[in-house]
């Protein structure tokens, strides 16, 4: 446990990308391009991954340990032979809790120093 | 879409092959999506801002990866890392060292403003042989007055000066100059002001310039040395300024300036020729126009002035081009030579990684079986020799900064450039090349092999470790290329060596031994007068003479091999001087007893005598090959011809000497006496070199020769301390360093290609342990097993000396001009070179041959 502990902390902080891709990942197993569609959606817009980025930022978090490739295939209507499908795992979960927990920390302390966010 | 596939080049092929189809896919849709113009414009745009630094950083990943890696592969083999190390440094840092010299030499632009527009200027009297001779001035002042091609002309002279007070009295080496020569290399003063046109007029004051290392030497680096006066050969003149430390010209050597100055007079004499002249090209004006220009130039001023001037034409050349044919012979051999240890160290580097390559197949093949694409491979083998040759270039570079000094002699010192080029961006930039030409160049093949190899099979095969013929083959070529290399540098060190030996062996015309020289220049207008130099010679040399040990003394007006010009035409008795003849001769002015002194053989009549006056017949003693010359088959005592400036009668013939150094053809020579010349009259030529031969060591015999000197003129500086062999010694001294540098470049590249037999066949006894040992057992006797072993390595060397001698004798063609006589094909030569490589193929041979024969048949099938 505490081994894991280490290695989430040796993650932080994430890049955006990945915790962008991370966020879209935990709700279903998505190929790239429904990850980039529903960050897209999730930011209303705002957030718009490039292939390049999103790519490498895949091929990183695998080498991480915080995705990985799934075989298992959805119905082959459905399936276009090109794409892969990309999981998050239990150390992915971790690592994005930890960051949520980081970052709100991170607000919490810009709020006591009167930088509170104005509310909508 | 291509385009997008083009970009996608600029990622590695790993990834590429991993997600290239993915985002070619998802760039499609988007693209499809778009509505305008507009859109697909600004889709692109975000294309390439998202692909060049999400590439770049996956380029930095894998870099980062292979260099973990490499580094864990390297050290878990220290032995292999090391030896790899060394050889790559030994290649690197002689390249990088010779490069440096030949750049600072030869390629690097001199060390002023828009140098690239400096020439020099000569006289061109090629028809007696000399297409680069000082100019007159009155040929100077009409240069000036009818070229247009140059925005400025100047000219110099070479000086040295007496400099007294402030300490010792010290002798200097300086130069006269136009009081424009320094516009026309766009210098200026650090302190003080650079010569303007009214210190050259005649009668206006003197003045003198310090380079910066006088200033510091001599005046402590005194900020209000501007404005002092100093004693300039017994005359006072006032420092106007200060040069910057980095400003030398002509020479290196150069330590302050005054000004020359023209009397009318000196334009008259067209003979008298002694300026040195550069000039600066207008901006746009080519060589070839300004030589052409300056050939309309020379003829207009032979038709005006033919008796002088008729066959005198102009050489124009770049002043960075002022570097003798030798010196850059000297240079491109070392260079070669250089090149020659690099492709050594390549191939032996090439041969290593190979046989690395192949213990370490089944580790490639484990990693291609993981999915390691075979680019992968390749680029992580690249990174590893890429890692050992920046570790050797790195090692190089401290190398060639220790090495450069110790070739520095080689660099001329007639430019204005430091001894040593400085270890700045340049030469680290030259070390980054040929590390990266070096890392590639020997590891590209052996990577391609290995991963060539690394198909599945390699897993099955695993220890076994069969050799494929064809990385035999390339091995072996590998080694040949070695010994080849190595035996060519080894002829041709053997080539200059020789050389270096006839050259020394040659006859200089003198003794030199126990010969102590120096030089009291007796400063003028205190000394104008022949009568009294007389006096002052007189005295010093009668108190020498009868020093104990001292054999003979004399005075001389220069060295031979120290100053090699001094040469006037030689014209029939009682008629002038023709400039346009192409006999001619070297004069020199002598106290009696110099031929004696310096072991110069008197061949007929007799020496100069204190007894020829100007009173007396002016008389000459002339070398046997003037003697030949003039009066062939006929006795030349008693003939008449006229040389610098009057007639006189010979009336004694020598030897021989070698004035203008062993290597060149000298000009026959003739020795006027010191007291027939006229008052104020060729004063460049006042007697100022002292020889005396003495049994008694120079050290020891100096101070009482100071002494002496002191008493007869206490004011006079004492310089130029040397033996007379140190002199004739100097005359080699570039040779002699190079034959000392392509040597130990030899000798490593005779080491490398020793290692690289011997590792070649270490690694085939070992790969063919089990087949030796299925021999033996078979009962094949060990005599057997050690000729097969020995008959491999002497293939091998064979091959490389027959090469090897072609390539060196191409070569030795090609340096013929640096031989001196000694004949590319020399026997004796390749006959040593050849039997050195063969008893270096044996004794590389010897261990792996043993090794073989020691083999435990039993033991080597079982491992089976």
């Amino acid at each position: 446990m505490t081994r894991d502990r280490a290695d989430v902390d040796s993650l932080l902080p994430l890049a955006p990308a990945a915790f962008h891709i991370l966020m879209a990942l935990s709700e279903e197993d998505r190929h790239g391009y429904a990850i980039l569609q529903d960050v897209a959606a999730r930011t209303h817009g705002q957030v718009k991954l490039g292939p390049g980025t999103l790519y490498r930022s895949i091929q990183r978090m695998l080498e991480q340990g915080l995705i990985v490739e799934i075989q298992e295939r959805p119905a082959p209507e459905l399936d276009d032979e090109r794409r892969r499908y990309y999981r998050i795992t239990p150390l992915g979960a971790s690592a994005a809790r930890a960051e949520a927990r980081r970052l709100a920390e991170l607000v919490k302390l810009a709020r006591a120093s009167g930088f509170a966010p104005r509310s909508a | 879409m291509r385009l997008y596939r083009a970009l996608l080049r600029f990622y590695p092929a790993s990834f590429r092959a991993e997600y290239g189809q993915e985002m070619c896919a998802l760039f499609t849709r988007r693209l499809r999506r778009a509505s305008s113009a507009a859109t697909v414009l600004a889709l692109w745009l975000e294309a390439l801002t998202d692909i060049l630094p999400n590439a770049a950083r996956a380029h930095a990943d894998i870099l980062r990866q292979d260099l973990r890696y490499a580094a864990r592969s390297l050290a878990r083999s220290p032995g292999f890392t090391l030896t790899a190390i060394v050889v790559a440094s030994l290649g690197i840092g002689a390249t990088t060292a010779t490069f440096s010299i030949l750049d600072q030499v030869l390629i690097r632009p001199l060390p002023f403003p828009e140098s690239d527009r400096l020439v020099k200027l000569w006289q061109d009297e090629s028809f007696r042989g000399y297409s680069r001779m000082e100019v007159s001035p009155g040929n100077f002042r009409d240069w000036k007055r009818l070229s247009k091609a140059f925005e400025a002309m100047a000219g110099y002279t070479n000086l040295s000066a007496n400099l007294v007070g402030e300490g010792e009295p010290e002798r200097l080496d300086g130069a006269s100059v136009n009081g424009d020569l320094f516009d026309v290399l766009r210098a200026h003063a650090a302190r003080g002001r650079i010569f303007t046109a009214a210190d050259d007029r005649p009668g206006a004051p003197a003045t003198v310039i310090l380079s910066h290392g006088l200033w510091q030497t001599r005046f402590g680096g005194d900020p209000t040395v501007v404005g002092r006066r100093v004693l300039l050969n017994d005359a006072p003149y006032e420092i106007v300024g200060v040069m910057p430390a980095n400003f030398s010209f002509p020479r290196r050597e150069t330590r302050l300036w005054t000004t020359l100055r023209f009397e009318e007079s000196a334009f008259q004499d067209r003979t008298d020729t002694w300026m040195y002249v550069i000039g600066r090209l207008r901006p746009g004006v080519s060589l070839e126009r300004a030589r052409a220009e300056m050939r309309v130039v020379a003829a207009q001023l032979g038709k005006a002035y033919p008796k002088e001037n008729a066959r005198i034409s102009a050489t124009v050349v770049w002043l960075r081009d002022e570097v003798s044919w030798q010196a850059r012979f000297l240079l491109m051999a070392l260079v070669g030579a250089a090149i020659s240890v690099l492709l050594i160290a390549c191939a032996n580097l090439a041969n290593l990684l190979l046989a690395r390559a192949l213990t370490r197949r089944r580790e490639l093949a484990v990693r291609a079986a993981l999915g390691a694409g075979r680019d992968r491979l390749v680029r992580q083998l690249l990174t590893e020799s890429l890692v050992l040759a920046a570790c050797g270039g790195a090692l190089g570079v401290l190398l060639a900064a220790a090495a450069v000094p110790l070739v520095a002699r080689l660099v001329p010192n007639a430019l204005p450039i430091a001894e040593t080029p400085p270890v700045d961006l340049r030469m680290l930039l030259i070390a980054a090349v040929l590390t990266a030409a070096t890392g590639i160049g020997f590891g590209v093949v052996p990577a391609l092999k290995a991963c060539g190899d690394a198909g599945g099979d390699a897993i099955q095969e695993g220890s076994r470790g069969g050799v494929g013929r064809r990385t035999e083959r390339l091995r072996s070529v590998l080694v040949v290329t070695e010994v080849m290399t190595s035996v060519a540098l080894l002829i041709c060190a053997g080539l200059l060596l020789r050389a270096l030996w006839r050259l020394q062996g040659t006859d200089p015309g003198f003794r030199t031994d126990g010969v102590l020289t120096l030089r009291t220049a007796l400063p003028i207008p205190k000394y104008n007068q022949s009568e009294r130099r007389w006096r002052f010679y007189q005295s010093v040399l009668s108190e020498i003479r009868a020093v104990p040990g001292v054999a003979g003394a004399a005075y001389v007006s220069f060295l031979p091999m120290v100053m090699r010009g001094g040469i006037w035409p030689v014209a029939k008795a009682g008629e002038p001087e023709d400039n346009t003849t192409d006999t001619t001769a070297s004069l020199r002015y002598v106290t009696p007893s110099f031929f004696a002194t310096l072991g110069i053989p008197l061949r007929l009549g007799r020496d100069v005598a204190d007894s020829d006056t100007r009173d007396s017949p002016y008389v000459a003693v002339v070398s046997e090959s003037f003697a030949r010359r003039f009066w062939p088959g006929e006795n030349p005592l008693g003939r008449r011809f006229r040389f610098a400036m009057d007639d006189r009668t010979v009336v004694g013939v020598v030897g021989d000497v070698k004035v203008r150094g062993l290597e060149r053809e000298s000009e026959p020579q003739v020795y006027v006496p010191s007291r027939q010349v006229a008052d104020a009259s060729i004063i460049g030529y006042v007697p100022k070199d002292l020889v005396i031969r003495s049994s008694v060591a120079p050290a020891a015999l100096l101070p009482t020769i100071r002494e002496i000197i002191a008493k007869a003129d206490p004011q006079l500086p004492v310089s130029d301390v040397q033996t007379l062999s140190a002199v004739v010694e100097a005359d080699t001294a570039p040779r002699r360093v190079q034959a000392r540098v392509v040597g130990a470049f030899a000798a490593i590249a005779f080491l490398l290609a020793g290692i690289g037999i011997h590792g070649l066949l270490a690694f085939t006894v070992s790969q063919r342990t089990r087949e030796i040992g299925v021999r033996i057992a078979l009962g094949a006797p060990s005599g057997e097993i050690l000729k097969m072993v020995l008959r491999r390595g002497f293939r091998l060397a064979a091959g490389g000396v027959v090469l090897g001698a072609a390539l060196a004798y191409a070569a030795g063609r090609a340096m013929e001009a640096l031989l001196f006589g000694v004949s590319p094909a020399d026997v004796a030569t390749f006959a040593a070179a050849v039997s050195l490589s063969l008893a270096m193929a044996t004794l590389g041979s010897l261990w792996p041959a043993l090794r073989a024969v020691r083999i435990d048949p039993i033991a080597a099938i079982r491992a089976e």
